[in-house]
């Protein structure tokens, strides 16, 4: 940026121009859940193409909160979260042993990762569904807790193998040099700078669990362990649609994605190594 | 303080053999630098003697230790890296208190240590910076500082200087020389820079494909190259070359002249400086100016032989001569080196 700011004033402007357009683009649905959210039930049909209605409410909100909502929410919560957790700790070792180590296998284990990333997810649900159940795991949070992190962990540990590469070796044997056993210089030096990478491991595999509906919907049956992608399903009927509700239920759904986000950016702000070799 | 022995080192990445028949002895105190060309296995045989990389074969001793099996911790040795490898997240102070911080040394404990080596290096405004915030050359004085503050038993660099400017490098090599008369410990240094093992070596050790080519002081080497790779390799410009048919009692060139050889002599040294215009003892080669380059204090003169090829002369002060002028080159012949058909020195 501060090379663009000497240059040609027209072409900052277009830049900035274009950036505005594209995150208009991008947040267009997000206002446009705001909106039917806070939208009262009798406008949001003849109101249906207004920028904003004639009268805003709470009224979804409150009814959102007062439904079964709150607990699908926290169901969603502790599947993400730990998900994520478990995820990013073996996507790290995994991330690591790859980048670091020369190992009979390696390649082979590799194609098997990949290989589990090529089919699509219907075509292995009957499957998936036979072993949770002869895990007696059926209906139970930390059966979705397995699945999301099986199918993340492969993505997951290239993610942190590519934060690992980009550690130089130097600064480890630089570590082991200075008296440090391998775990150590793992701890106080890789670590700290793998940071980045484990939020942004942390952030993706999170988001994927907290949007996934799939599995959620085939492995858990009973109302009060659902997660809330399914029970925002609770807000179509037979007959109708609650769009109001279900749009209020979206922007609550939001709220701890956006938190997470805001939790580990200050991790994902790059060029943590910068300084660590060369001049 | 203390001695580095080598016996028979070997290395081999699978079936790669990339060091062979190591034997080297590094005195107490002493700084020995390993030169050679890109790819003859200093940085491999440095990482040896540092743990980072198994011995294959033969033994390494420290201090009379056996270290072959003995992890780089425990080794007592620190390293300077070519890529300073400074650890981004702590600042200059903790970098360099690093290895106390690892050997649980108190913070209050670190502090007369790590503030000594950084006003040795001229380092004590930086402490608190982190070392993005550095330049190319306080990067490396850091580095050095990580090194000097544990006062290990032994000093490794690999190539500590070939990141910096022509100046920085001059300046940084007048420091470490400074530094090393200053600590006296026992030094292995790496460089492809000849300038940089002329002035720094106790003694050099001239590597090449894997195995060493001759050990000694500066001089030794420049005086009395064992075979025609360290005569190329050490000097600069380098030592000309002249083949020659052996005749009894010398060496016939290409021009007829014959030069006084021992037995078994196929090729004959002469460094540029060793040539002049001025007669010698010896018969000279008649030859024509190609390109003259004129430094100020010497001339370098690229004369074509009758036969010989392209000899470089290089006489003292500022030459009047032009390209296409007759000369003859006289070799003194107290500085002649011979070599046999396998370009060992021979006499
Ligand atoms: N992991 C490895 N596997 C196979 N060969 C290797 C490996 N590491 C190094 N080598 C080979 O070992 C030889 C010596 O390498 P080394 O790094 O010691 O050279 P060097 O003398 O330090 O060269 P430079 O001056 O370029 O740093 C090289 O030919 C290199 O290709
Ligand atoms: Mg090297």
């Amino acid at each position: 940026m501060a090379v663009l700011g000497r240059s040609n004033p027209v072409l900052v402007a277009g830049k900035y121009l274009a950036i505005a357009a594209y995150v208009a683009f991008a947040l267009f649905p997000l206002y446009w859940l705001v909106k039917i959210a806070v939208t009262p039930d009798r406008l949001i049909y003849t109101e249906g193409t207004r920028y904003w209605p004639s009268a805003a409410t709470w009224d979804n909100f409150r009814a959102v909160l007062a439904s079964d909502f709150l607990r699908f929410f926290g169901n969603s919560v502790t599947v993400s979260l730990s998900t994520a957790a478990i995820t990013a700790v073996i996507a790290a070792g995994g991330g690591y042993a790859f980048s670091r180590f020369e190992f009979r296998g390696k390649r082979g284990v590799v194609a098997l990762l990949l290989l589990t990333q090529m089919f699509p997810l219907l075509m292995i649900i009957a499957p998936i569904y036979r072993i949770v159940s002869g895990l007696g795991l059926l209906n139970t949070l930390p059966s979705l807790i397995v699945v999301y992190t099986a199918f993340n962990i492969p993505f997951a540990i290239f993610l942190m193998q590519s934060f690992f590469d980009g550690i130089p070796k130097d600064l480890e044997e630089a570590a082991m040099m200075d008296g440090c056993t391998r775990m150590q210089a793992l701890r106080k030096v890789i670590l700290p700078l793998t940071l980045p990478g484990l939020g942004a491991t942390l952030g993706f595999v999170f988001t994927a669990a907290w949007s996934e509906i799939l599995f959620a919907l085939m492995l858990i049956r009973d109302e009060d362990r659902m997660t809330f992608p399914v029970g925002l399903l609770n807000f179509v009927s037979k007959f109708s649609v609650d769009w109001g509700q279900m749009m209020a239920a979206g922007v609550l759904a939001l709220i701890p994605s956006c938190l997470f986000f805001a939790f580990i950016q200050r991790y994902l702000v790059q060029g943590l190594t910068s300084g660590a070799v060369k001049g | 303080m203390a001695r580095i022995e080598m016996n028979g080192i070997g290395k081999a990445y699978g079936r790669v053999e990339v060091l062979r028949d190591v034997d080297l002895v590094v005195n107490d105190g002493e700084f020995v630098v390993l030169v050679g060309p890109s790819g003859c296995g200093k940085s491999t045989l440095l990482r040896m003697i540092a743990g980072l990389e198994p011995i294959t074969l033969g033994t390494l001793s420290i201090g009379g230790r056996l270290m072959n099996e003995v992890p780089p911790r425990d080794r007592d040795i620190a390293m300077v890296f070519q890529s300073y490898a400074l650890y981004p997240h702590m600042t200059v102070a903790r970098n360099m208190g690093f290895p106390m911080e690892i050997a649980r040394r108190s913070k209050s404990e670190r502090a007369g240590p790590v503030a000594r080596a950084a006003e040795v290096l001229g380092l004590q405004s930086l402490l608190e910076r982190y070392p993005r915030a550095l330049s190319g050359g306080q990067r490396q004085r850091v580095a050095m500082g990580r090194a000097i503050v544990r006062e290990p038993a032994a000093f490794l660099f690999d190539e500590p200087l070939s990141n910096l400017d022509a100046a920085l490098r001059v300046e940084m090599r007048l420091e470490i020389a400074r530094l090393h008369r200053r600590i006296g410990a026992t030094t292995v240094y790496v460089t492809h820079d000849q300038v940089e093992a002329m002035t720094l070596a106790d003694r050099i050790v001239v590597m090449n494909g894997g195995r060493i080519q001759q050990i000694g002081t500066p001089m030794e080497l420049y005086e009395r190259p064992a075979n025609r790779f360290v005569a190329g390799f050490i000097g600069s410009p380098t030592m000309n070359m002249v083949e020659g048919t052996p005749v009894p009692g010398g060496l016939r060139l290409a021009d007829g002249t014959v030069w006084p050889a021992p037995a078994g002599a196929t090729t004959m040294g002469i460094r540029p400086e060793s040539l002049s215009l001025t007669p010698s003892a010896l018969p000279g080669l008649a030859a024509e100016l190609q390109v003259v380059e004129r430094l100020g204090s010497d001339t370098n003169l690229y004369c074509e032989t009758r036969g010989n090829g392209v000899l470089l002369a290089r006489v003292q002060g500022n030459l009047d001569l032009g390209a296409g002028a007759r000369v003859t080159l006289w070799p003194d012949p107290a500085r002649l080196h011979a070599f046999d058909a396998k370009g060992e020195r021979c006499g």
